[in-house]
């Protein structure tokens, strides 16, 4: 595709800059994108990859630097803006209306006032023509997150832009989902369309990409062709160092080990008209091992979790057993005082409270398993105590901030997922149960984490991991299982997994079964 | 028969401010603006719309006065919570309580004065037709605009582009705003249409109702709108159903209360209430379609970032 470089530029950027407060997001980012292409832009969260997509949609107003389209300049003030100018965008955080059905959404962008009805005929066809088959009529609230992507994909496509911008788009899809998005991708590429693709997954990249913009804390530190380079030197392009591997040391004796999380016949019933049941969960999870929960993100992991942390009680105590005793019945802090730690999916309101400072979220989350540490006598909290133990796991995990004791806040993602996680793993637990552990963690960071669950597994606690990741699960867990639509599988001893069966599972196929077609006539 | 008659007359009389007050918080809350200040506007389009009434000698002058004041009114919250984004309920309280405290002070002269009063609709020949003359075609105007105002509302959210598009900004205004639309400008329209409405609705009760100006005469009609709307789950027809049914009670429990019926009469008094409340509850049962109604932006600032 070395012919690309030939052709036409569609867009141009030049020394676009956007400042907030004292961050620079942007630094004077210069892209080309040329007609026909697939472009990659590669960073590391936090590298201003959305920044940038956000200036090229009209969502956010550059401080500096020019944007050409065709050759001319021009401004882009809003996505009104950029649309008119033939820019589509399928968004990483879903940008669809929950309460209201697909054509209704795809009717909502819209804007030559046609009748819905005849939206949906029109999204009916294109999607089946794509291959991304669509019922329009369905509320997007009842919608799997891969269906959900088409619609966004579809409303995209059906304003005709000459430019998409996908961002993110695969994390969100099971292995075979991404390959049908790569096939429409193709085809768009083919009929001549420039789509500008962001991801921080090396071989998606690789593999359809024709040429790369790699950005580094707000600067483009290089363009390449992926296709000439390897996934670890497109990484060390990105981090700007080497990344450390995970060592996982293979797990020993641990048929007989002592079962310390056991899931047993675990159902629970929607809370919300939206939300997904579980049905009858068995898991059992043994001294020295690390067990991932791989599957397509609202399949129930996020109604799992609840269930067995204790933010929801169940009604059959035996349902979770922790290190041999019922457990369904207690609190969060019940659970924990059985030698349980729990690190939630979201960092900022559900892992810790945005506005105090690490000491103290460290103090509310462990002022009942370390009463004796932390809390004096007459309930007087031991401030300096709590304070170095805060200190303690800043160091152990290499938490970088800018505070000896900041607000949680103040932390970028990254940092504050190390301390979250650090903040159980001080206290040694005996079980471990982490959902998304290194959602949005740089490369650094999530290595380090990885390592250090593996870690404590192999020092004797049980440990399990609920990932959307499943590079990360292959790298972590000496067996996976998989949820979809509220089930779990029996997890597949690592030796045996591969990202075919996983994703045919995430799919919704039964183990051995043949391939499953996610398309319905 | 008379009688029959005069008693669904005064329901209709009775339910009209609330369900046009109700009408326009249900769009207000649909764009996802959470406006408490409903009793507020209301107050000031009374005394609003019987100022202007007094003075001029017309009670549609008055009844036009009392809309744009209200509209007028809620532009003060617009502002506020929209450009400068304060938070929405700390915002319409404190619209309520200006509102009592304005009108109190602007209407001192006004008490004891006479009002003008919008007369009734009268078709020779056709009103006068017994029972159905009177009820259909012999009611006070404000009544027709509360019963179109309702299906035309109906019509605009469920049935337009435009609708679609507001109930899409109370769904989520981010996902709104990354689509380009214009978020803040429906959200001030919304605002808007609302406190016109309130102002209505107040205008009829010092221009149709109790053709007089008397202190606090909204007496927590605004409130009852809101509650209306909420328990409603934010549908148009509930709403006037929900209008109606509190309506029939409380002039039900006024008659009772005349007859002498055995009864604790403050028991009566909450009895609008708790009819109310009850009958929109069991309809509003299925859980899936309320949650598909309710504005799930509700009462959160935007901010966009730029």
């Amino acid at each position: 595709m070395s012919a690309n470089h030939d052709r036409a530029n569609l867009l141009e950027v030049r020394g676009l800059t956007k400042i907030f407060g004292t961050l620079t997001a942007c630094d004077h980012i210069d892209l080309n994108i040329a007609k026909g292409e697939i472009h990659a832009l590669l960073g590391e969260n936090g590298a201003g990859k959305s920044t940038l997509v956000k200036m090229l949609f009209g969502s956010l107003e550059p401080n500096s630097g020019e944007i050409f389209w065709d050759g001319k300049p021009v401004k882009i003030t809003s996505p009104g803006a950029a649309k008119k100018l033939g820019i589509g965008m399928v968004f990483q955080h879903f940008s669809l209306f929950e309460a209201l059905t697909a054509a209704e959404n795809i009717a909502l962008s819209l804007n030559d006032g046609s009748p819905i009805s005849s939206i949906a005929a029109k999204a009916r066809a294109l999607s089946y023509s794509y291959g991304l088959p669509l019922d329009p009529d369905s509320l997007v609230g009842d919608l799997s997150v891969g269906e959900r992507q088409r619609i966004e994909i579809i409303r995209c496509l059906l304003q005709t832009p000459q430019l998409i911008i996908l961002d993110e788009p695969t994390s969100v899809l099971t292995p075979q989902e991404a390959d049908k998005l790569f096939e429409t991708l193709e085809r768009l590429r083919a009929e001549g369309k420039s789509i500008l693709y962001i991801s921080h997954r090396l071989e998606e990249v690789k593999r359809i990409c024709d040429r790369a913009t790699v950005l580094r804390h707000g600067k483009v530190v290089g363009h390449c062709n992926p296709r000439q380079e390897t996934a670890a030197s497109l990484a060390r392009m990105m981090v700007g160092s080497e990344v450390k591997a995970v060592v996982r040391a293979p797990a020993e004796g641990i048929e007989t080990a002592p079962a310390l999380l056991e899931i047993r016949s675990l159902s629970r019933k929607p809370a919300t008209p939206f939300a997904i049941p579980l049905k009858n969960i068995n898991l059992t999870v043994r001294a020295g091992e690390v067990i991932g929960i791989a599957g397509v993100a609202g399949n129930g992991q996020g109604e799992f979790f609840e269930s067995v942390s204790g933010e929801v009680l169940q009604q059959d105590t035996g349902s979770v057993r922790i290190r041999g005793k019922d457990a369904g019945g207690l609190s969060i802090t019940g659970r924990r005082l059985m030698g349980a730690a729990f690190v939630p999916e979201e960092r900022l309101g559900h892992g810790a409270a945005p506005r105090m400072k690490l000491s103290e979220n460290l103090l509310l989350s462990r002022h009942a398993t370390d009463g004796k540490s932390f809390v004096g006598s007459g309930g007087m909290v031991k401030n300096s105590a709590v304070y170095s133990a805060a200190q303690r796991i800043i160091t152990a995990m290499d938490v970088r901030k800018s505070a000896p004791d900041p607000e949680a806040a103040a932390l970028s993602g990254g940092n504050l997922q190390k301390f979250i996680v650090g903040r159980e793993l001080d206290r040694k637990p005996s079980v471990m149960i982490v959902n998304q552990p290194t959602w949005g963690v740089d490369a650094g960071a999530a290595a380090h984490i990885r390592q250090a669950l593996i870690e404590l597994a192999r020092s004797g606690s049980a440990v399990l991991v609920i990932s959307q990741d499943l590079d990360e699960l292959f790298e972590l867990s000496d067996a996976i299982a998989v949820m979809h639509n509220g089930e779990l599988s029996t997890p597949l001893p690592i030796a045996e997994a591969t990202f075919e069966r996983i994703g045919l599972l995430m799919g919704g196929a039964e183990p051995g079964h043949a391939e499953h077609r996610m398309e319905v006539a | 028969m008379d009688i029959t008659v005069n008693i669904l007359l005064t329901i209709a009389t009775a339910a009209t401010p609330l369900l046009i007050a109700a009408i326009g918080e249900l769009v207000v809350e649909r764009s996802g603006v959470l406006n408490l200040g409903v009793e507020g506007m209301m107050i000031v389009g009374a005394v609003g719309g019987f100022g202007a009434g007094y003075l001029t000698g017309s009670p549609w002058i008055g009844l036009l006065a009392a809309i744009i004041v209200g509209a007028l009114f809620s532009l003060l919250f617009a502002v506020m919570t929209l450009s400068l984004a304060t938070n929405q309920v700390a915002t319409g309280l404190s619209l309520t309580l200006l509102g009592l405290g304005l009108s109190g002070m602007i209407g001192t002269s006004f008490v004891g004065q006479p009002g003008v009063r919008l007369p009734n609709l009268d078709i020779p020949g056709i009103s006068s037709i017994p029972v159905v003359g009177k009820l259909v075609f012999g009611q006070d105007p404000v009544f027709y605009i509360s019963i179109a105002l309702t299906a035309a509302v109906m019509w605009f959210l469920f049935k337009t582009r435009t609708g679609l598009t507001l109930r899409s900004i109370g769904d989520s205004h981010t996902s709104a705003h990354a689509l380009g639309i214009k978020v803040i400008r429906y959200r001030y329209l919304a605002v808007i249409f609302g406190g016109a409405c309130a102002g209505l609705a107040g205008g009829h009760l010092s221009l149709v109702y109790t053709p007089q100006w008397v202190e606090n005469m909204s007496a927590g009609r605004g409130w009852i709108a809101l509650a209306l709307v909420v328990f409603a789950s934010w549908r148009p027809w509930r709403v006037l159903a929900g209008a109606y049914i509190f309506g029939a009670v409380w002039i039900g429990q006024l008659h009772a209360q005349a007859f002498g019926i055995p009864v604790p009469s403050q028991f009566l008094s909450s009895l609008p209430y708790l009819a109310t409340v009850v009958v929109l509850v069991l309809i509003s049962r299925n859980k899936r379609l309320t949650m598909m109604n309710t504005p799930a932006s509700l009462g959160q600032p935007f901010v966009p970032d730029r």
